[in-house]
C-alpha cells in the first residue's frame, strides 16, 4: 500500500504554484502597508505577519512526514518549497526588524540581540536556517549524502526556537501562541513516537504477509 | 459615542495628537479579545448605560454613584496626555475627565486608607473575551494606586476622548488615566472603587509578578525582562510602513517634574 502522490506531470507546475501562493500573503501585507491599511502600527503588524507565516511554513514542512505515515498522502515533493518559503519569510521578518522597526540603529540592535532571550532564539533560528536553505538543492543532497539528512535535522531545533521566539515576544500566553505551541508539540511529539510506530508497522507487515499468501 | 463638552485644561502636552481612528481601533482590552483590533470589533453589544460605580471601603460616606450624576456633578476637562504602553508603543490622546481626587473627596477617605483599588465590570454576555474556553486573565480585571498617586492632580477618571463620550473599546463609560504609568494601569469600565489599608492586587502583577510591578511607572532605564523599554514607537506617525520612527521613552513618560517626588528614596528597579 504505497502512499498517494500527485501525478508526476503536475509536480513541477504545482511546486511553482506553491511558491507563488506561498509568497502572496507577504506581498499582500506589503501592499496593505504601502497603502496604509495595516492599522495603527503598520510596521509591527507587517513584521509579525512575516514572522507568523515563517512559523506556519515551518510547521507545514514538518507535517509532510506524518501525512505520509498516517494519511497515506505523499507530498514530499513540496517539502523543499515549504522550507524555502519559511526561510524567505524569516529573512524578510529579520530585514523589517533591522530597518523599519529598529531603524538600523546598530548599537540598540546589538544590545537587543545579546540581551533578549526571545531575540537570541529568533537569531538562532535564522542562522540555522541559512545552511539548510543553501543545501536545499539536488547537487548538495548528492554531495552530502547521508550527512544531508543529519544536517537537515536542525529543523528540530529551528522550529522550537521559532515558536519560543514568538511566544516570548508576547505580553501573555493567549490563544494564538497556545495554538501554535500545541501544533509544534504534536509535530515534534510525533517524531518521538515515530520509530516505535514504524517498527510496529514493519513487524505487522512481516507477520501479516505470509498469511495473505495462502 | 455622543458629544461631551469639556473646558480646556493646563495639562496639555505639545506633541501631535494620535489620530482618533488609531486611538479607537488599536486597543488592549482583553475583555473583548486579545488582539488589538478585537476591542473595536467585538464591543458593539456592550451597554455602558445605565451604569453605577460603587465607592466604598475605608471611607466615611460609601455610596453608589450613577454615571449621569458623575457627568453632571464634576466639571469635565480636556487633558492631552501621552500614553505609553508596556509593549513599547505610545499615543497622544485628548482625554475628557476629572481628577480622581474630586471623587475621593466626595466619599471622605478615613485616616487609615492608604490605597485605592479598582475593579472592571464582568459581563461575559456582552464581553466576548470573558467567555470561551481559553481565558488569559481571571476576571474581573483589578488594579490599584497608592493614595498619593490617586490624589495626584494628573490622575483622572476619563469619561471621553476627542470631544465625545468614551467608545466602548476605550473603556466606556468611565476609566482611569494615570499618564506617568504604563497603559495597563488605566483600568477600564470601572464598577467598583475601594479604599484599603493594604496594597490591592493588580491583574498583570498577579499574572507575571517579575514582569509587571504594582507601580508600573514608565521607566526607560528599567527594561521589561523580555524587551527594552528605552524607546517606543509613536502610533499614527508617518503613513503606512514608512515614516514612523522610534522615539526615546522619557522617565515617568515625561511627567517626571510633576511626579518623581512621589517616589523619592525608592529603588525604582525594585519597585517597578
Amino acid at each position: 500500500m504505497a502512499a498517494y502522490a500527485p501525478p508526476a506531470r503536475y509536480r513541477e507546475p504545482s511546486i511553482w504554484a506553491l511558491y507563488i501562493l506561498g509568497l502572496l500573503p507577504g506581498i499582500y501585507a506589503f501592499y496593505l502597508g504601502l497603502t496604509d491599511q495595516l492599522g495603527a502600527d503598520p510596521v509591527r503588524t507587517f513584521e509579525h505577519s512575516l514572522g507568523i507565516w515563517a512559523l506556519r511554513f515551518l510547521c507545514l514542512g514538518l507535517l509532510i512526514t506524518p501525512l505520509r505515515d498516517l494519511a497515506r498522502l505523499n507530498l514530499i515533493a513540496y517539502r523543499r518549497a515549504l522550507g524555502l518559503l519559511a526561510f524567505y519569510y524569516v529573512l524578510a521578518h529579520f530585514t523589517i526588524y533591522l530597518t523599519l522597526d529598529r531603524g538600523m540603529i546598530l548599537a540598540s540592535i546589538a544590545s537587543d540581540i545579546f540581551k533578549r532571550p526571545y531575540i537570541m532564539l529568533g537569531m538562532l533560528g535564522l542562522l540555522l536556517l541559512i545552511p539548510l536553505a543553501l543545501t536545499s538543492n539536488r547537487w548538495s543532497m548528492r554531495k552530502l549524502g547521508p550527512r544531508w539528512i543529519t544536517l537537515h535535522k536542525a529543523v528540530y531545533i529551528i522550529l522550537p526556537a521559532g515558536l519560543l521566539h514568538f511566544v516570548l515576544s508576547r505580553k501573555s500566553f493567549t490563544l494564538e501562541p497556545a495554538f501554535y505551541t500545541g501544533i509544534v508539540i504534536l509535530l515534534l511529539g510525533y517524531r518521538m513516537i515515530r520509530p516505535a510506530l514504524m517498527r510496529r508497522k514493519a513487524d505487522k507487515r512481516k507477520f501479516v504477509q505470509p498469511q495473505q499468501s495462502h | 459615542a455622543a458629544p461631551l463638552a469639556a473646558k480646556p485644561s493646563a495639562y496639555k502636552v505639545a506633541d501631535k495628537l494620535t489620530p482618533q481612528k488609531d486611538v479607537t481601533t488599536y486597543n488592549n482590552f482583553y475583555e473583548f479579545g486579545t488582539d488589538k483590533s478585537d476591542p473595536a470589533a467585538n464591543s458593539g453589544k456592550f451597554k455602558p448605560r445605565p451604569w453605577t460605580i460603587e465607592v466604598g471601603g475605608l471611607v466615611a460616606k460609601p455610596q453608589t454613584i450613577d454615571i449621569e450624576t458623575i457627568l453632571s456633578s464634576f466639571p469635565m476637562e480636556e487633558r492631552v496626555y501621552r500614553m505609553r504602553c508596556v509593549e513599547a508603543w505610545s499615543m497622544v490622546i485628548p482625554w475628557i475627565g476629572f481628577p480622581l481626587s474630586a471623587l475621593l473627596d466626595k466619599v471622605e477617605p478615613l485616616g487609615n486608607a492608604k490605597y485605592v483599588a479598582f475593579q472592571t465590570v464582568v459581563r461575559p454576555e456582552e464581553m466576548p473575551g470573558q467567555s470561551g474556553f481559553f481565558q488569559p486573565i481571571n476576571w474581573p480585571y483589578l488594579d490599584g494606586l497608592r493614595m498619593d498617586e490617586a490624589r495626584h492632580p494628573l490622575t483622572i477618571l476619563a469619561t471621553g476622548l476627542y470631544g465625545e463620550t468614551l467608545p466602548n473599546q476605550n473603556g466606556a463609560p468611565i476609566r482611569l488615566v494615570v499618564p506617568w504609568k504604563y497603559g495597563f494601569k488605566g483600568i477600564k469600565s470601572i464598577v467598583k472603587i475601594t479604599l484599603t489599608e493594604k496594597q490591592p492586587p493588580c491583574t498583570w502583577n498577579i499574572l507575571a509578578p517579575n514582569e509587571y510591578g504594582f507601580y508600573a511607572n514608565v521607566n526607560p532605564k528599567v527594561d521589561h525582562p523580555r524587551w527594552s523599554q528605552a524607546t517606543e514607537r509613536r502610533i499614527g506617525e508617518g503613513s503606512g510602513l514608512f515614516g514612523g520612527k522610534r522615539i526615546d521613552t522619557l522617565p515617568f513618560n515625561g511627567y517626571a517634574d510633576e511626579v518623581a517626588s512621589l517616589y523619592s528614596g525608592m529603588d525604582l528597579t525594585k519597585y517597578y
